[in-house]
């Protein structure tokens, strides 16, 4: 299971990667690989305000909906519409195809994020 | 938690294994969607050995079994199989099963794993007869071969001809070499066998099926979505304790003509009354999939809820199977389903999602 080290990670398996006051938002390749073959991403509207830990997309494998949480609280200022029509790209390489741009609110926020190495453990257990 | 003798099957394959029923099972192998693709097209196998068998044997077997089940196993030769339900007396279902008619003093009942303790508490029971309930589970193994491709398949095994097995019949017949009880059921929609053994020599005809044959090894996720897109229902969503046959539109595994059946008279009065809700199809109207327990309104009020979703993979389009309060039940009716924040449009329709 891959876990690139420059990410940020959450409990419930979505990734952070921090590209100057924005965030991408993914699932992580555990998350992709537990759900199974993704046959729909439900995206949320590009200005929405999102809070942490708030639900705000969720992703559909042929067998269950699993919601996906916010990392961080700020605006969506982009929604990856690729995923409309080939939510499989999720499958093929997660940490390529992100869901949602953040527009972080609160830097601090990152530091209650996992890193690489507390998340690899995580899924471990 | 129990293991079916397939299990090192199971994981010779890569199966990825599930807890159900209190057995550990496979869910998927490869994926769903190949697994359910490969038994509309072609064939695939599957691990049922956790289904329950109870066998009621005895002079009285055909009076017993007669009182405690809902459809006319009385018209019933040997060998042949009849599908129906035992009811609690208010006409909710304590399970849905086939029934095998061995002969007028014995008759074999494949239930469902998650039902099979409480189905063999209620026969014991009800048996004032001179009869006896033996819970055969631990004895047999079990795989269902289904497909288009399946009759061909098991023929090339065994020199029964297959092609006399009528549907809802079954036959011992010697495959490779052992014995076993095949017949002609499933639950997929598609042509296909049941095939009942001892365990080594079932385990044995599941990896030749896969490994001679290329059948493909599917898991219970396909077997879900096999079942739904056929319409055919699954306990604890489209039946219940609290959902009679007549509101899952059943009815046509209730005899109304045969003598005193436990439920009878509360399915009467049901249908003399008019029923309250029933199990419909859905279709999606907006982009999204519907799933179990999403709730529905019609102009605010909450009419009923999905038993059964997916987003079919035969069809490619999200349907479902919903329990929805009577007048709303009306095929060409538009509902709301309520899908995490979302209000989504579908439209009632038939189940016959494949025709």
């Amino acid at each position: 299971m891959k876990v690139p080290k420059n990410l940020y990670y959450t409990d419930t398996h979505e990734w952070v990667k921090v590209d100057g006051d924005k965030a991408l938002i993914g699932i992580t390749d555990f998350a992709q690989n537990e759900l199974g073959e993704i046959v729909f991403v439900e995206l949320p509207e590009e200005s929405d305000p999102v809070e942490k830990g708030e639900e705000f997309s969720a992703v559909e494998s042929t067998k269950a909906a699993s919601e996906i949480m916010s990392p961080v609280s700020g605006v969506i200022v982009e929604v990856n519409n690729e995923l409309e029509e080939a939510p499989e790209l999720l499958n093929e390489d997660p940490y390529k195809y992100w869901i949602v741009k953040i527009e972080l609110e609160d830097e601090s926020e990152l530091e209650t994020l996992k890193d690489a190495d507390a998340y690899q453990k995580l899924i471990e257990e | 938690m129990k293991k079916t003798a397939l299990h090192p099957s199971h994981l010779k394959y890569n199966a990825k294994m599930v807890e159900f029923a209190g057995y550990e099972m496979p869910i998927q192998y490869s994926s769903i969607k190949e697994e359910h693709h490969a038994v509309r097209n072609g064939a695939g196998v599957f691990d049922v050995s956790h289904m329950g068998e109870i066998q009621i044997v005895g002079k009285e077997a055909s009076d017993l079994v007669d009182y405690i089940f809902s459809n006319n196993v009385r018209t019933l030769t040997a060998e042949q199989i009849q599908y129906g339900f035992m009811l609690y007396e208010d006409g909710g279902v304590v399970d849905d099963f086939l029934v095998y008619k061995i002969n007028d003093q014995s008759y074999l009942f494949v239930v469902n794993a998650a039902n099979k303790d409480k189905d063999y508490e209620w026969i014991l029971k009800q048996n004032t007869f001179d009869a006896d309930v033996i819970d055969k589970t631990d004895q047999f193994s079990e795989v269902a071969l289904q497909g288009p491709r399946s009759e061909a398949i098991l023929q090339s095994l065994t020199e029964t001809d297959l092609s006399s097995l009528r549907t809802f019949t079954f036959t011992e017949c010697t495959i490779d070499g052992e014995t076993f009880l095949v017949s002609r059921t499933g639950y997929t929609g598609e042509d296909g066998f049941e095939v009942y053994g001892g365990h080594e020599a079932t385990r044995s005809l599941f990896e030749r099926l896969i490994d001679d044959y290329d059948v493909t090894p599917c898991g219970l996720g396909a077997r879900d979505t096999l079942r739904f897109e056929a319409a055919l229902p699954l306990y604890g969503h489209e039946l219940s304790a609290e959902i009679t046959p007549l509101e899952a539109g059943l009815s046509f595994a209730v005899s109304f003509e045969k003598e005193d059946f436990i439920g009878r008279k509360a399915l009467e009065k049901q249908k003399e009354e008019g029923l309250r809700h029933r199990i419909v199809g859905l279709e999606l109207l907006d982009k999204g999939i519907l799933r179990e327990g999403y709730e529905i309104y019609k102009d605010e009020d909450r009419i009923g809820r999905i038993t059964s979703g997916y987003l079919s993979p035969t069809l490619e389009k999200p349907i479902a199977m919903a329990l929805i309060d009577r007048p709303h039940t009306k095929k060409g009716t538009e509902v709301e389903i309520k899908v995490r924040k979302r209000m989504l449009k579908a439209r009632v329709r038939n189940k016959k999602f494949l025709a």
